[in-house]
């Protein structure tokens, strides 16, 4: 827990830097009414309703702009804190004057990065995983991380957590029942039945933690292109590139002299890579080559393997093909590429496709590899509708909610207190991605379902 | 007139009354007992039995701090139990029916031979205030008693009207009179002083039966257990004689009666308004709130060895006398029973005890403390064990000396305690082991080791204990030592017959005896010496082997927990002039007056935002301590 928390008066610019028509400046906590007195505003105007105002400098009284002002009183208000909007007009020298200003005041100082949102959990306003929907909103790319931030910040992901934890809360009410009221005329055997819901909600939590979409969705997906020099590597990722998807931008020749391409697809961002300078011949050399294309296709969540009837399958006839997802026969059009070369790949999928060149026509050959591709796109990162995990905390935190829970399976039978004990660890484990449970709740549990009490 | 001065006075000869006045003596105070009764201390009000689980849990520290009631329970019980012997160690509950003349006698036996300790049988009409601070009592007679701190543990007497039907009776207790000018002072300083709550509360207790009426050989019995385990560490051996008790249960006859006549009991006439705790319902209670169970279980327990009174458990009752006498004989075995008293309710004044401190003193008034059931809880055991800490608290508060606290991670008395002044109570509290975070580090086997050092430390434990507690010790550490240091590879054990996994890491004694394959006898033979050890050492190995990952990862917990324990929040912060904290928040926190920043966390409603500018403070209070140290 940062100290600067709650407590200090914090602003921000809260829209883009640059020149613009609009800008919007931030404040929140208790010194707000405060900061706007010292700009000039004598007449505060009513909370939620917006009012021009202009704002002058607080030492030399310069006038500074009109702003549009806008107040929300604790603690109805994102952060839950005093707030106010000042809609001023968006030009460096008015934005920066008007900050400065602020900054000048004892009263309050600029925000962090996040300062906002975190007051907003702090005061309770939203949960952790709502907080983190609205940083993966405003870093959004695609419709698809759109989407599934959109779902979480209405709480898709907290309502799953909180299921299962009321689920687990229930269990081991039951189990506690047992333990506390041995005397008593309860059920027989109660806190082992109340484990038999168990092993269903593990299994459904296991899958969340193995499905990665979420993740990979959020972070975007690496499609890297694997081949020896001569394949034809890099006029696939332009053919790839300058087709159906839209390039964000291209970085060349970095330090590891590899060709980036961001594009979309299917609403997924996704980075091309290329890995050049593997021209050189010699036996050192195409071994170091061998090394960096692994390196590569290690990295990468998608692996692209270009292979061509005039080269040699880079990573060796006897190399693992597991890990490749499509195989391109490239240059069709000079022949095909010998069968050893193809011997290992098993049931991956195996597209041909020709040399046209310069061709901005898409063919059918580029169609199938797209088709290709954004079927695994959609398999690796599509957006689901069904909630997911979308960060490796989650995942973290739900593991070890797993774990426990199937420690409490088997050790139920020597030890009920064991088990219980590991209920309440799986809780807690779900409680990191959203709250807490507390023992009143539990004892309500345990009297609303049972006739205790001799 | 006549005035006598002591170090500490405690009100009230119950069992929070009895612990606190031994535990003050224990300290050195000079400690006087003022009781309505002499004859009455030690009475059990209510079923003749203590401990259980959580609440055997409590007698167990009480002994292990040197305090009565386990030694007491140990030459009074009459039918000895370990409840959850089934489960593991940190949820056994040892349990006694006692009888209660025994238990009376030998709780007054106690008493009388503690040293520092005088007794004085009258009622109490007030407390003596000079200055702001309790300094004495003043007796009905009008006597004046004077001292450094006054324990108050009045129980289910201020204000006391017992119910039967539409009779109302002012009452402490059957055929005892109420504590009323008491109740009034309370109200008063309630009043005045704006921060301490007063609230009514409710208890029941059955009809007594004869037993000689009783057909018993048409019931199930129910044996004690053939090795009675005693709840205190100095007993040996029970040599009371041991009990059977009987088992019987309500039927749909039992029901009607109740279900047709409900409005006839006060508590659902509207008579009593009191909340009463709902693991200890009445009768009436369990037919109301599950009509579709036509049956309950209850326990026939005897009153004493050579007493025919029989404790009916699980039919506390306020109906009319008629009524009880008609739904009692629908029960079988009970069909010819004489009833020799009528069940009823007792209605009573509580403190909230948000009031005290974590030392049982009451904010409003320093220099008086309160134990037990006036504090708004239930149960002998309870009672008890505040009265140990009040006593103990008030005794050093006499003699200047800082108060004494058990924390959440090393006492039930700890999370009882914290419970209490942090959160309050809504309905009689009770102890439960799922109340306690940390419930495999607190077991009622280990409650000496975790607390007779420190109640050395204190004060509070005398030197036949504290001898025969090192004794065992040493020998515990050489048993634990020894189990750590014996070690064998897979394959060794392979060929002494135990099988595990050939990885060849050597594994020590306690990590092999955690094999569910594995057992006593088998290492044994290895190690002969283990043959040698006490069954208490025996059982603290075998518990170490059986819990060893989760108390890992528990004392993880705990470090965490004294932590935030750790960070003292400054006595003199004006929480209601802090700023950025909703004003809820701080009028709850300004009331509450927490002591640490862990404390303030449990709080009901508090939000993380407040924590934050809480822990500011606690670090700067830190600071500021550090400096002031090193001055
Ligand atoms: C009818 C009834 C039913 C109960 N049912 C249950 C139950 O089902 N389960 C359960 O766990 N617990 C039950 N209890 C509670 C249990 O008896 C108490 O929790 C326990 O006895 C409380 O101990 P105490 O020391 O606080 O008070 P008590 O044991 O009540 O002792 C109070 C003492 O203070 C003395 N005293 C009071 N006022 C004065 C005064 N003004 N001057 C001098 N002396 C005074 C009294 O004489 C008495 O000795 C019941 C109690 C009653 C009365």
């Amino acid at each position: 827990m940062s100290q600067n928390g709650a407590g200090e008066t914090i602003f921000a610019l809260s829209t883009g830097a640059g020149r613009a028509a609009l800008a919007v400046i931030r404040l929140s906590g208790p010194e707000v009414d405060g900061a706007l007195a010292q700009l000039g505003i004598k007449n505060l105007p009513k909370p939620r309703m917006a009012a021009l105002r202009k704002l002058y400098h607080p030492t030399n009284n310069q006038l500074l702009d009109e702003a549009l002002v806008l107040r929300f009183v604790a603690p109805r208000s994102f952060t839950g804190e005093d707030m106010a909007e000042l809609h001023v007009h968006g030009g460096l020298a008015v934005t920066q004057s008007i900050l400065a200003a602020l900054a000048s005041l004892a009263m309050c100082r600029p925000a962090e990065a996040g300062d906002f949102t975190r007051r907003a959990v702090l005061h309770g306003k939203m949960d952790l995983t709502g907080a983190e929907a609205i940083a993966d909103l405003i870093d959004a790319e695609g419709g698809a991380q759109q989407a599934q931030a959109l779902r979480q910040m209405n709480g898709s992901l907290r309502a799953v957590m909180e299921g299962w934890r009321e689920a687990l809360k229930t269990t081991l009410a039951h189990v506690e029942a047992d333990i506390e009221f041995a005397d008593e005329d309860l059920p027989g055997g109660l806190g082992q039945r109340a484990l038999e819901g168990v092993p269903a909600m593990l299994s459904a939590m296991q899958a969340h933690v193995e499905d990665r979409r979420g993740l990979a969705l959020r972070d975007g997906l690496r499609v890297a292109l694997l081949g020896a020099p001569n394949a034809g590597k890099s006029s696939i990722l332009n053919r790839l590139a300058g087709k159906d998807a839209a390039i964000v931008s291209a970085r060349a020749g970095t330090t590891r002299d590899v060709i980036e391409v961001a594009m979309l697809l299917e609403g997924v961002p996704i980075t091309l890579v290329d890995t050049a300078g593997l021209r050189e011949a010699g036996d050192d050399i195409e071994r170091e080559g061998v090394r960096r294309a692994k390196l590569q296709a290690e990295e990468a969540d998608i692996r692209l393997l270009v292979l061509s009837p005039d080269t040699k399958n880079p990573l060796g006839e006897a190399a693992s093909m597991a890990d490749i997802d499509i195989a391109i026969c490239n240059k069709a059009d000079l022949g095909a590429v010998p069968e050893a070369e193809l011997a290992n790949m098993g049931a991956i999928e195996t597209v041909s496709l020709s040399t046209v060149q310069g061709s901005t026509a898409q063919s059918d050959d580029e169609t199938v590899l797209l088709a290709a591709l954004q079927e695994l796109v959609r398999a690796r990162a599509g957006a689901k509708e069904t909630p997911v995990l979308t960060r490796e905390r989650h995942r973290q935190a739900l593991g070890e909610a797993c774990v426990a829970l199937d420690r409490a399976l088997t050790i139920a039978d020597t030890g009920l207190e064991l088990a219980a004990e590991d209920l309440r660890l799986a809780q807690r484990a779900l409680g990191r991605i959203t709250g807490a449970v507390d023992i009143e709740q539990l004892l309500d549990i345990v009297f609303a379902d049972f006739c205790i009490g001799k | 007139m006549h005035e006598t001065t002591w170090d500490v006075i405690i009100i009230g000869g119950g069992h929070a009354g009895c612990e606190a006045a031994a535990a003050a003596a224990r300290f050195g105070a000079r400690t006087l007992l003022v009781t309505h009764k002499l004859e009455t201390i030690g009475e059990m009000s209510c079923n003749p039995a203590i401990g259980g689980v959580g609440k055997g849990h409590l007698v167990r520290e009480i002994d292990a701090l040197d305090g009565l009631m386990g030694r007491v329970a140990d030459q009074a019980g009459i039918q000895f139990r370990l409840l959850n012997r089934r489960k593991g160690p940190a949820v056994h509950g040892p349990r006694t029916q006692a009888d209660r003349k025994l238990y009376r006698e030998a709780m007054q036996a106690a008493i009388q031979q503690t040293e520092n300790l005088s007794l004085l049988g009258q009622p109490v009409d007030d407390i003596l205030v000079e200055e702001g601070r309790a300094c004495g009592v003043i007796t009905e007679a009008g006597e004046t008693h004077r001292a450094g701190a006054v324990v108050l543990t009045t129980g289910t007497f201020l204000d006391g009207i017992i119910h039967i039907g539409t009779e109302r009776v002012p009452a402490g207790r059957h055929g005892e009179a109420p504590a009323i000018t008491l109740s009034k002072r309370l109200y008063g300083l309630a009043e005045q002083t704006g921060a301490l709550t007063m609230g009514r509360m409710k208890t029941g207790t059955p009809a007594r039966l004869d037993g000689r009426t009783i057909a018993t050989e048409k019931l199930e019995a129910q044996p004690a257990d053939a090795a009675p385990v005693p709840f205190s560490f100095l007993t040996e051996k029970i040599i009371v004689p041991q009990t059977v008790c009987y088992i019987t249960h309500t039927n749909q006859a039992t029901f009607d009666i109740i279900e047709e006549n409900i409005l006839q009991s006060p508590v659902y006439s509207g008579q009593i308004a009191g909340v009463g705790p709902r693991y200890c319902p009445a009768i009436e209670d369990k037919v109301a709130r599950f009509p579709e169970r036509k049956s309950h279980q209850i326990f026939l327990e005897p009153e004493g060895l050579d007493d025919p009174t029989v404790y009916p458990n699980g039919i506390s009752t306020s109906l009319p006398a008629a009524l009880q006498d008609r739904f009692i004989r629908t029960i079988v075995g009970l069909e010819e029973v004489k009833i020799i008293r009528p069940g009823y309710a007792i209605e009573y004044d509580y403190v909230d005890p948000k009031a005290l401190l974590p030392s049982l003193e009451l904010k409003a008034l320093p220099g008086l403390y309160l134990a037990g059931q006036i504090n708004g809880t239930t149960g002998y055991e309870e009672a008890a064990g505040q009265g140990l800490v009040a006593g103990l608290n008030a005794a050093r508060a006499a003699a200047g000396q800082e108060a004494v606290y058990f924390d959440r991670a090393e006492a039930y008395l700890g999370v009882m305690v914290d419970d209490l002044v942090t959160k309050g109570v809504s309905e009689p509290y009770r102890m439960f082991t799922a109340r306690a975070e940390y419930r495999l580090t607190l077991r009622a086997d280990n409650a000496d080791q975790r607390l007779t050092e420190k109640g050395i430390a204190a004060g509070l434990v005398g030197p036949k204990r504290a001898k025969a507690f090192r004794a065992k010790m040493a020998a515990l550490t050489d048993a634990r030592t020894k189990a750590a240091s014996w070690t064998m590879t897979p394959n060794e054990a392979g060929t002494k017959g135990m099988h595990i996994r050939a990885d060849g890491t050597r594994r020590t004694m306690t990590e092999l005896l955690a094999y569910p394959s594995i057992d006593w006898a088998d290492l044994q033979a290895v190690w002969p010496e283990m043959g040698t050890w006490t069954r208490d050492i025996r059982q603290q190995i075998e518990t170490d082997a059986l819990y060893a990952g989760y108390l890992d990862r528990q004392q993880a917990d705990i470090d965490a927990f004294r932590r935030d324990e750790a960070l003292s929040l400054p006595s003199d912060i004006d929480y209601l002039a802090l700023e950025g904290m909703a004003t809820e928040v701080r009028q709850k926190l300004a009331a509450a007056r927490p002591v640490t920043l862990g404390q303030a966390a449990r709080m009901d409603g508090m939000t993380p935002a407040a924590l934050t500018l809480l822990l500011h403070h606690a670090r700067k209070n830190q600071r500021g301590l550090a400096k002031a140290a090193s001055k």
